[in-house]
């Protein structure tokens, strides 16, 4: 912009007439181009960051939301039994096509290798399916009409009609029996919903706590943070400096080693429990359990996101003029009354910004409360851990990763309509 | 675009660069997946370093992945991009991958080393143990082991029994995080006969009952998730009980040390063993690796560096000292006469049907 009225300057068009740069074009046109120009620039400048935003978090997302619902292994490996069954009512024991169908299906899938993968989607809705699907594959080859006596004499599940009535519901494109299992409910025998067996019931109380012990860490890094942060914006520099990189130290540790110093610490022939043993104040059979349970989860991961808690809070309160308080002293409120009126209220964007970050970092935390978390202190994103690697089973732990991100979405919907995201300051 | 045309010409400058490699050293990496810790190391020093000597040409690369590898092999095989060339898994894991197509059928008398004898390979490896896609190396059992100092001289443990027994034997105890091993012990110690214990697990109340003697102690008890967390727990006085690996166990009791005494009663017996899975780019390399790796003299040196059985019965007698420490390797395999006495053999085929149904009981279990 500058330059073009700079250009314009000399050039210096009639009175009256359009303002004209020196080579002729009006002015209007050399600042519009000037600008798109500037805007291109701009954008090609974020071109990357956007690009990978899309590569490794959109894209991800979406597939993980669709992973939820998608159920192929059926319509693919078993394409004529599922036609077939489409006629059946579900009432008594499918007709003789059904299983030659099936045993057609059987031979293609042991021939091209690929039943192993009907097998183990059907093997998360009813135990023994898989061992049902491989060995009858394995011997499909021998067997003869009528295929029905064949079938069920190789194995007594394929004369009960619960199997087929799985068969014929999971032999749809889209599934829903992640979400339900997810919720803890299954379907019954008939097909409808119910809830899950009461001892099979993981998921709801899992979510339940992963939220509450989210919270307890939000509030207790509040309340540790905050004196901390007060203390950085109003000591001396040379104070504050030294304070602010015992902040920053744990950031520059690993975060196994932090965790693992917790369990020195906290064990129970760890350095605090011995302390407590050595002055007396505990006897030797009565050490106290700090770890491998949900306190040990809580300890931990207060201290690790702390830094998360105690940085918004300081940068908002560098910028709050101690002279407010003096002038709140000065008219006469006492020092408790001054905080609560005058302090307070001033810190709540940085109060927000910290909550918000330690709660949904918490929220989907993992290695922790891997390691110090016993079986009280697991998070809802170590059994999502634990569907990924070891029982292999994507989908349910994409259906569980899919409740966690709305689940954080509406909380954070809900900070919005109570806290006010504007009213945040990051920094 | 700029961007992209660079990274093209990178790509295009890496691929001949790599082209260019392959021609001048015909050198060429493997990567295989193993365990890690101490039974990786036990393979660099049985089987990697003697064949990479052999081959100067062939470079061995370890990724410790072993323990998700069954999700490793199905990613690498989603994405068409197979970079791992030979996996050590589980049996059960193998069974299911190769169902799945995702890695290569053996010809075991035509891939593998017959026996000095002339054995034929199906003969000389141990009864039920090969697959269709699996090689087995080693017998490895998961025991039960507890801290001596942690209990009078005069009143140690010395069964599973002992361990449901918190009265006499007191302390807590530490186990693995998921079903398999626990039940069949709760079981066992509950007088299920050895032979009869996976018959009443697949019966609901035979569920029932082993998660009610479990109930038992349930107070006591501590999870734990990683393997080498058992010994530390165990070294540590945290627990008084604590099962685990036989190997770790071995190493943290011979090697580091430690107080540690392992009750073989009731051990459960498992194999592990190779995997190749398909779609990779080195395939004859790696056959030719796995005919010598599994031989019985390969077999029978893995154990001088950790105590973990052979599964060539042609290695026994092969198996020596302990290469560092010196002493008798025999005395410390899950196989040993004195150890064999009452092992519960793992059933793959039932952890494949009813894994997935009783790891969510089993969780379920945990929370409450």
């Amino acid at each position: 912009m500058a330059q073009a009225e700079a250009a314009a300057g000399p050039a210096g068009g009639p009175p009256g007439g359009p303002m004209v740069t020196a080579d002729g074009v009006p002015l209007k046109t050399s600042l519009r181009r000037a600008e798109r120009r500037r805007k291109i620039t701009a954008l090609l400048l974020v071109v990357p960051l956007l690009a990978f935003i899309l590569l490794t978090f959109i894209i991800p997302i979406l597939e993980m939301l669709w992973r939820s619902v998608d159920n192929p292994a059926l319509v693919r490996y078993l394409p004529n039994s599922i036609e077939v069954l489409q006629e059946w009512d579900g009432e008594q024991l499918p007709p003789e096509e059904v299983f030659a169908a099936m045993v057609e299906d059987l031979r293609v899938g042991q021939e091209s290798r690929t039943i192993g993968q009907v097998a183990v989607r059907l093997n998360y809705e009813m135990s023994g399916a898989r061992s049902l699907f491989t060995r009858s594959a394995r011997s499909a080859e021998d067997f003869e009409p009528p295929y029905r006596d064949a079938l069920i004499d190789a194995n007594p599940r394929w004369g009960e009609v619960t199997t087929w009535r799985l068969i014929k519901r999971e032999g749809r494109p889209l599934t829903a029996s992640y979400y339900l299992s997810a919720f803890d409910l299954t379907y019954d025998d008939h097909g409808s919903v119910v809830r899950q067996d009461e001892n099979l019931r993981i998921y709801g109380q899992l979510f339940l706590r992963t939220l509450v012990l989210s919270l307890a860490i939000t509030l207790l890094t509040l309340l540790l943070g905050f004196p901390i942060a007060y203390l950085l914006a109003t000591l001396p520099l040379r104070y504050s400096n030294l304070l602010m990189i015992l902040v920053l130290l744990p950031f520059w540790t690993s975060l196994l080693v932090r965790t693992t110093a917790w369990i020195v610490l906290l064990q129970q022939q760890g350095v605090i429990n011995s302390l407590l043993v050595g002055i007396g104040l505990i006897g030797d059979d009565g050490r106290l359990q700090m770890v491998h349970n949900w306190v040990g989860t809580i300890i931990a991961m207060t201290h690790i996101l702390l830094p998360f808690m105690v940085l918004p809070l300081y940068s908002v309160m560098k910028t709050i003029p101690p002279s407010y308080l003096r002038a709140a002293r000065s008219l006469g409120a006492n020092p408790l009354v001054a905080f609560v009126r005058v302090y307070l209220p001033q810190t709540v964007p940085g109060i927000g910004a910290g909550a918000i970050l330690v709660f949904i970092i918490s929220i989907g935390y993992y290695i922790t409360p891997a390691l110090v978390g016993g079986q009280s202190g697991q998070l809802i994103s170590n059994l999502i851990a634990f569907h990924m690697q070891n029982s292999l089973n994507w989908g349910l732990a994409a259906a569980l990763g899919s409740i966690l991100l709305a689940g954080v979405l509406v909380l954070y919907w809900l900070y919005n309509r109570i806290v006010g995201v504007d009213n945040m300051k990051l920094g | 675009m700029k961007f992209l045309a660079l990274s093209t010409t990178a790509l295009a400058a890496g691929a001949l660069l790599a082209v260019a490699g392959a021609g001048q050293a015909q050198a060429q990496s493997l990567t295989i997946v193993s365990w890690g810790g101490a039974y990786t190391e036990s393979q660099v020093r049985a089987y990697h370093d003697p064949y990479m000597a052999e081959n100067p040409g062939i470079t061995i690369i370890n990724d410790d992945s072993s323990a998700n590898a069954l999700a490793g092999i199905r990613a690498q095989a989603q994405a068409g991009n197979v970079t791992w060339d030979l996996v050590d898994m589980l049996p059960s894991d193998a069974q299911l991958a190769c169902d799945e197509g995702l890695i290569l059928e053996i010809d075991h008398d035509e891939m593998l080393a017959a026996a000095p004898d002339g054995t034929p390979a199906s003969e000389d490896f141990l009864p039920g143990s090969l697959g269709d896609c699996f090689i087995p190396q080693i017998v490895y059992s998961t025991v039960m082991t507890f801290n001596t100092e942690m209990f009078p001289a005069d009143n140690q443990p010395a069964s599973i029994e002992d361990f449901f027994d918190v009265e006499n034997f007191p302390g807590r105890r530490a186990i693995q995080n998921r079903p398999g091993a626990n039940l069949e012990w709760a079981l066992f110690a509950d007088g299920v006969p050895i032979d009869e214990i996976y018959e009443v697990l697949e019966t609901p109340e035979g569920v029932d009952r082993a998660f009610a003697k479990l109930d038992t102690i349930k107070e006591h008890l501590i999870f734990w998730t990683e393997g080498s967390q058992a010994p530390q727990l165990l070294a540590d006085q945290e627990v008084s009980f604590a099962t685990g690996y036989n190997g770790r166990m071995f190493a943290a009791a011979e090697v580091e040390g430690q107080p540690f005494a392992i009750i073989w009663d009731g051990q459960i017996v498992e194999w592990d063993g190779w995997v190749v899975p398909a779609g990779g780019n080195n395939i004859d390399a790696v056959m030719d690796y796995l005919y010598w790796a599994t031989d019985t003299q390969r077999l029978a040196d893995q154990a001088k560096f950790i105590s973990y059985g052979p599964a060539r019965a042609s290695s026994a007698a092969l198996v020596g000292e302990h290469a560092d420490l010196g002493i008798d390797m025999g005395p410390h395999m899950p196989t040993h006469p004195d150890n064999y006495q009452t092992p519960i053999v793992l059933d793959n085929d039932f952890w494949t049907d009813y894994g997935d149904e009783l790891r969510e009981r089993f969780s379920n279990w945990m929370l409450q």
